[in-house]
């Protein structure tokens, strides 16, 4: 089976790659990258106008299965993610009953790859059902196919415990996934502390709640030499902590999501709960700073932290709704927006979604290297279009960019050489 | 228009005063979004609805055959009543519903109870919930008009009005007034709408109360903040004490009622720092002893039970101009 993508402008940040060339496909793998193929007996898919990346990684997401299939599951996730490009997601163990064993681990795995239109990597917990008491088998659990540890949704609140899954972890050589927020500062806070949530009279959520679990981390990580990945920041502060930790060698990562890098908290003006997540919307000064850390470098990846949520859970009181928005759909264009904005150049964006987070989680994902996985992204930067949420291919159609016109989308999903999505 | 004006006023024996405009809103939910033009066209309709509650048959037939439900998710005495009186003075059929609970306890979302309520084709829901941004929910989702009687945190408007009714009777105009506000701002919707109702009315605005009490970035809504409650009164026309809720004693907000009320309670000879001609205001129900003390809240320049009375006549105005105002004689 051979397949010909003909005259695509190439990005493989990996390899150092921007040029227009032809990409070869043969069985489900890159066989040349030259220009000028000769088509011979191969399928061609014509890409000129298009860019073709690497499939897009997007290391974390919730995919809500099993447990809550009215929100997600491992087909309509895969979907989505399909629809936004993204070939390969890793998914967090919030789901119920938590992944903490080996079963729920083979269940995911085996159900994606039976059904699904995704490479899915499964998070394990850090402690068993997420409760900071006992840990996991994450020798086990990683033969079985996880990629990483987290409590994500919940912080490991004891700091001896979580000295103890950085050192375990690290036995296996997979990094732990801090989800750092001291629920202690949040003390029942709804959205960013500030003028904002002064004015509409909800509480607020300190910078702090964040910043103080993200440095007892990043010492933690110090101390027991193991990789430690922080989830989404989106405060100045935390940013600067991983900056500075990097600096001297710690082995630190960490992503941020497109919508702390493009919305603050004016948004929840109006207290749309759409515009309700954890971490909150930030400040302009935060949005600045995520910014910052994408272009300099601190940031390692860009992440949607997709959150589907059913609409019951968001159609309630802005305090009472559950925090989240789904993101795998709007991620290629929100990246892209970093190019047009300059923050970014193209490779770096892309980059950020393909080998970046594949490196992290340490799958062979995210480059176009002759070899690997023919995983391929092929995007239409310029078309235009404006996003509707009864749209989207998730379940869940709690978006936080419902009616915005963005620019750039997947014309073309290939999944191992075989095309799982078109448009 | 005048004209209209004129019939209207003659109907309701009501002394005709200089009205330049005409302002019917669908919703009432918070001061922020009126003008000051706004404000002062309802606070001159309530000053013109505030004569019928003192005559000797109390009832006008303005709002006859509309239908008013007073839905409060918290418990109220003082707004509930006001609002029941006020709607039942211009004939309104009103019908009070004591909900408890978030939706999520209730198990049924604010949202079916409202349509619930809906279907029975009120023309005004006045609501008291505990989340902010509750009445804009409803708002965006109801057909009929909704009134705001607190949401959460965010604002009580119709007490930010009487208030300004109570200040402007009393001091003749409120530009250039100085408003101390004392107490617990965080978690005070009447703060709120205080602060935009008086800037936009000219007033400057002066808050004080313990640090556990003052929310991040409140002097960005245009008002000054002391930690001590001399520093917030002194020179003050008008100081406005906030009640106290006494189940915050203990958690991480006061150490002690009896603590508070020596630092931030209105006691002894403090008002002596004040304005000779200053007024006191409280939004109620005081706690005598704890931010207000006795003497002060039995002493001439109380104002309190002022505040209580223009509350009628500042709702009144409300369910009326939500009713359409003078465009209710074309019906």
């Amino acid at each position: 089976m051979k397949t010909l993508i003909k005259s695509g402008r190439v990005v493989d940040p990996a390899n150092k790659i921007d040029e227009k060339l032809d990409i070869l496909v043969i069985d489900g793998k890159i066989a040349e990258l030259a220009a000028n193929i000769d088509p011979g007996d191969a399928d061609v898919i014509n890409a000129a106008g298009l860019i073709v990346t690497p499939g897009l990684v997007d290391m974390h997401t919730h995919l809500r299965d099993p447990g809550y299939e009215y929100k997600e599951d491992i087909i309509s996730g895969s979907c989505a993610a399909a629809a936004g490009g993204v070939t390969s997601v890793a998914c967090m163990p919030n789901t119920s009953p938590v992944n903490d064993n080996l079963a729920i681990t083979k269940y995911i795995i085996n159900k994606a790859q039976a059904q699904g239109s995704a490479n899915v990597f499964p998070i394990g917990s850090i402690t068993k059902a997420m409760k900071g008491g006992t840990l996991t088998e994450m020798g086990e659990l990683k033969e079985g196919g996880c990629v990483g540890f987290s409590d994500d949704g919940l912080p490991v609140v004891d700091g001896e415990m979580m000295r103890r899954g950085l050192e375990y972890a690290n036995t296996f050589g997979v990094p732990i996934f801090t989800h750092a927020e001291d629920l202690s500062l949040v003390a029942g806070g709804s959205m960013n502390e500030g003028p904002v949530a002064t004015e509409l009279g909800l509480k607020g959520i300190p910078w702090v709640a964040e910043d103080a679990v993200t440095a007892r981390d990043i010492m933690l990580a110090e101390l027991t030499g193991a990789h430690l990945h922080v989830c989404h920041v989106s405060t100045r502060g935390s940013i600067a902590q991983v900056r500075h930790a990097k600096a001297r060698g710690v082995r630190i990562t960490c992503e941020a999501t497109p919508h702390h890098f493009m919305l603050t908290d004016e948004a929840v003006r109006g207290y749309n709960a759409n515009f309700k997540m954890n971490p909150p919307l930030r400040s302009q000064d935060d949005v600045d700073a995520v910014r910052a850390g994408l272009a300099d470098g601190t940031i390692d990846a860009i992440a949607t932290d997709h959150a589907p949520h059913h609409i019951d859970e968001k159609n309630v009181e802005f305090a009472v709704a559950l925090n989240g928005v789904v993101g795998l759909e709007t991620l290629l264009p929100l990246t892209l927006k970093l190019v047009s904005e300059k923050v970014l150049d193209l490779s770096q964006a892309i980059a950020l979604v393909t080998c970046q987070p594949a490196d992290i989680l340490g799958i062979d994902r995210g480059t176009l290297t002759v070899g690997a996985v023919a995983d391929m992204t092929l995007i239409n930067p310029n078309k235009e279009w404006l996003v509707k949420a009864d749209e989207l291919h998730s379940k869940s159609k709690n978006t936080a960019f419902s009616g915005q016109t963005l620019r750039g989308y997947a014309v073309r999903t290939i999944l191992a050489g075989k095309t799982v999505f078109e448009r | 228009m005048t004209v209209i004006l004129l019939r209207l006023f003659i109907y309701l024996e009501l002394d005709v005063e200089a009205i330049s405009m005409s302002f019917n809103p669908k919703h009432i939910l918070g001061i922020e979004s009126l003008t000051a033009e706004e404000i002062n066209f309802i606070l001159d309709t309530a000053q013109s609805f505030k004569e019928i509650n003192t005559r000797q048959i109390k009832k006008v037939p303005t709002l006859r055959g509309k239908t008013i439900i007073n839905l409060f998710y918290e418990a109220s005495t003082r707004t509930r009543t006001s609002f029941e009186i006020a709607g039942k003075r211009l004939s309104a059929d009103t019908v009070n519903i004591s909900a408890s609970g978030s939706s999520v306890a209730k198990g049924e979302t604010l949202e079916d109870t409202a349509k619930n309520i809906q279907a029975m084709h009120p023309d005004i829901i006045v609501m008291r919930h505990n989340a902010s941004g509750s009445c804009q929910y409803l708002a965006d989702r109801l057909d009929c008009s909704v009134i705001n009687a607190g949401d959460g945190m965010h604002e009580h408007p119709s007490q930010a009005l009487l208030d300004a009714l109570t200040i402007r009777e009393h001091k003749g105009s409120i530009a250039g007034l100085t408003v101390a506000i004392v107490g617990d701002i965080t978690h005070s919707r009447v703060v709120r709408s205080n602060i935009y109702c008086l800037n936009k009315l000219g007033a400057r605005v002066r808050l004080a109360g313990p640090g556990t009490m003052l929310p991040p970035g409140i002097e960005k809504m245009g008002c000054e903040v002391f930690n001590n409650l001399e520093d917030a009164i002194r020179n003050a026309d008008v100081v406005m004490m906030l009640r106290i809720q006494r189940e915050r004693q203990g958690a991480p907000l006061i150490p002690s009622v009896r603590e508070y009320a020596r630092f931030f309670g209105l006691n002894g000879n403090k008002m002596e720092l004040a304005k000779k001609d200053a007024i006191v205001m409280h939004p109620g129900p005081i706690n005598r002893g704890v931010e207000l003390g006795t003497a002060i809240a039995d002493g001439s320049q109380n104002v309190i039970l002022d505040q209580v009375e223009n509350g009628v006549a500042v709702r009144m105005a409300l369910l009326y101009l939500v009713s359409g105002g003078e465009k209710l004689k074309g019906e």
